[in-house]
């Protein structure tokens, strides 16, 4: 799609990937959308803002154009404090204008869904966190959960499993609910939220330089691509040049992060089929890695690597070399290990055609990133849109065709070894000079984005800067809003004991969903 | 099939370490004999997480990894709580999760050990106490021990584990 067809008033924005914004009025953003739903865009993400007191906008963006980004702001009429929906064009908008509603009050017109999201019935349906009078802090109400209108499905059979949200493992909080048939799910009902915690209203009481280390703590498994999508944000706000190196380091601990994940994953998938040994041998691999994180980037999850200007500290030739080393040996043993996988009869009949999201189901709902790449949508924001230092170098996308669970342990594969290939590289010819850029902690007001492919997939932040350098809002969106809506669908024909194998292929964030 | 599988298995070998935590203590054995003096049998302990990042949950699960060798020393997390010995609670939490960390609580049979995991299940951590947060977990329940760290590491865990049941032990014989 040509940005000239919208026919909109656009302006660059600064940033380190394509991105136009406009002001529209309620037709325009009703347009626009149908627009890019034609075209086969992509919603990015969905938010609102209290701009000032009582002037309220809602803003969307859309990629257009593997890449190229429009940034759509509405201004809402005071009175109504509605907003036309456009979840009947893009579905997973549905559930950002659920939280749209219970953080603002802002009415998402014409949405058949109109739920709360993140409001259990721990503050009152007419409080709205993120108004500009309210403090955030307030608390005393009665703790009255509500009894949440699930979808129920009827005929002879058929009964509910309700799972969570404290769930049988160390994993996080969310609730499950199975209309099944003996064994084979009929629908899934997924109720989130559990972990909502305030973050974007916090933002707005810390100043923007230490933004980063709150974005980091966004998903504790994507802390580097959290807290860069962050620092990218506002370092093109404030105009601010990055030392080469520093960038080149940033991208060493993102795609550290990303075999990390993996390796656990990897795993994680085989033990929830059954396969302990797998299990057993990647953990090791994990502690491994997050042991050589700690001795060279200070945390084993490099929380507070990335901050703003640059990295935190520097390496030396002995750092390098233990990465690179590593690298080789974590790749043996990788190649190893996807061979077992590969030859294992019973591993890959619950694999294969387990958790099917086909390709067309995947577009029309918006399946993004590492579970995107396995249903054959070929995107990866490396390879878009690269930004230092991933302009440097041809970053190979991983592709998949069958969506299933399979091709997502295919896909992580190919990408662990893709990633231990750039680290090389990347250490290989690391840029000498400063790691950090000279730091000041006010700039002037603005808005600025950041978008960072995470290992699960595009990590996206909007941010308003004050003049007095504080946060006046920041909404960072985690690629799980897109996905957790296609595992609802993923699951559907299959026995309930494969949802553990199909929803750890996925492995979607909670915290970094709830905010 | 089983050949590569077998030659993997033998090639990494054990590796399993002594835990750091023995280091006023003679072996890992200790430990055991530790725990089970105290309880007579093994440790089983129910994780919650209550509004956590997801980080403490990542050094959790890899507590499990055979470096540290967790069943070994009698170690054991279990899905039920009225299975548990001791409930491990990480995260600020959050309003929405606080009715179901009191369910899981109540479930648990007496006496029981409240563990809180991180800085944010101390007093909110980073994201302190808002209209969605109630800080840490003893706004809720009665903590026994507390282990600092964002997120604390999983040897570092381990040691606040083993305390936790010592402390327990000096209460219960005082």
């Amino acid at each position: 799609m040509d940005i000239k067809d919208l026919g909109l008033n656009f302006a660059s924005m600064r940033a380190e990937f394509p991105l136009w914004l406009a002001e529209v009025t309620a037709d325009e953003w009703t347009s626009t959308a149908l627009a890019v739903a034609e075209d086969h865009g992509i919603l990015v993400t969905m938010w609102g803002s209290e701009k000032r007191r009582g002037q309220f906008v809602v803003s969307s963006v859309f990629d257009i154009n593997n890449g190229e980004l429009i940034w759509l702001e509405l201004a809402i009429p005071k009175s109504t404090k509605k907003y036309p929906e456009i979840s009947s064009l893009f579905p997973s908008a549905t559930r950002m204008q659920r939280a749209i509603k219970d953080l603002l009050g802002l009415e998402a017109d014409g949405a058949s869904d109109t739920r709360p999201w993140f409001r259990h019935g721990a503050w009152p349906a007419d409080y709205f966190p993120l108004r500009k009078a309210n403090r955030g802090k307030e608390s005393s109400w009665p703790d009255e959960l509500d009894d949440y209108e699930f979808v129920s499905v009827a005929g002879e059979g058929v009964h509910e499993i309700g799972v969570g949200p404290v769930h049988a493992g160390i994993i996080e909080p969310g609730h499950f609910r199975f209309s099944v048939v003996g064994e084979k799910t009929l629908r899934l009902e997924e109720r989130l939220g559990y972990t909502h915690k305030g973050i974007d209203k916090a933002f707005e009481n810390i100043s923007a330089v230490d933004g980063y280390r709150l974005a980091g703590r966004m998903s504790g498994d994507s802390t580097v691509a959290y807290a860069w999508s962050y620092c990218m944000s506002l370092e093109g706000i404030w105009k601010w040049q990055i030392p080469k190196r520093a960038l080149w380091l940033r991208a060493v601990a993102l795609e550290r992060e990303r075999v990390a994940n993996h390796l656990g994953d990897l795993g994680a998938i085989g033990n929830d089929a059954g396969f302990a040994f797998g299990l057993s041998q990647f953990m090791r691999l994990r502690e491994d890695w997050l042991r050589l994180n700690k001795s060279i980037f200070a945390h084993r999850l490099m929380m507070d690597y990335v901050c703003p200007g640059g990295v935190e500290r520097d390496v030396n030739s002995e750092h390098l070399a233990l990465i690179l080393k590593q690298c080789r040996y974590i790749e043996e043993e990788v190649r190893t290990l996807q061979g077992i996988y590969d030859d294992h009869s019973g591993l890959q009949d619950r694999f294969l055609t387990t958790g099917t999201v086909d390709n067309e189901l995947a577009r029309k709902l918006g399946l993004t990133g590492l579970a995107g790449r396995a249903s054959g949508v070929a995107r990866d924001i490396r390879v878009d849109v690269p930004s230092e230092p991933y302009g440097r170098f041809a970053v190979n996308i991983s592709i998949r065709e069958a969506g299933d669970v399979a091709a997502r342990v295919d896909v992580r594969f190919d990408e662990v070894y893709e990633s231990l290939r750039l680290i090389r590289y990347l250490v290989d010819n690391l840029p000498n000079g400063a790691i950090r850029r000279e730091f000041v902690r006010r700039g002037p007001a603005g808005s600025g984005a950041g978008w960072i492919e995470g290992w699960r997939g595009g990590i996206f932040t909007a941010l308003d800067v004050d003049s007095s350098g504080q946060i006046a809002r920041c909404h960072v969106h985690d690629p799980s809003w897109q996905n957790w809506p296609v595992l609802e669908y993923a699951v559907i024909g299959d026995i309930v004991p494969d949802f553990p194998l199909i929803n750890k292929s996925f492995n979607l964030s909670y915290s970094g969903h709830d905010r | 099939m089983m050949w590569p599988l077998i030659r993997q298995i033998s090639k990494v070998g054990i590796r399993t370490e002594t835990p750091p935590v023995a280091q006023d203590l003679e072996d890992a054995g200790r430990i055991h004999d530790e725990i089970r003096r105290i309880l007579g049998r093994a440790l089983t302990i129910r994780e919650v997480d209550a509004g956590s990042c997801n980080g403490c949950e990542l050094e959790l699960n890899a507590l499990g990894n055979l470096y540290y060798n967790l069943e070994g020393l009698g170690i054991k997390f279990v899905a039920s709580p009225r299975h548990a010995d001791m409930l491990l609670v990480t995260g600020p939490v959050s309003r929405n999760m606080s009715q179901a960390l009191a369910i899981t609580d109540e479930a648990m049979p007496a006496p029981k050990i409240v563990v809180a995991v991180g800085d944010c299940a101390i007093n909110g951590g980073i994201f302190g106490e808002s209209y969605a947060s109630m800080g840490g977990v003893s706004k809720v329940l009665t903590v026994d021990l507390a282990i600092p760290g964002c997120p604390p590491e999983p040897i570092v865990i381990l040691e606040g584990i083993l305390t936790a049941v010592r402390y327990r032990l000096g209460k219960r014989t005082s």
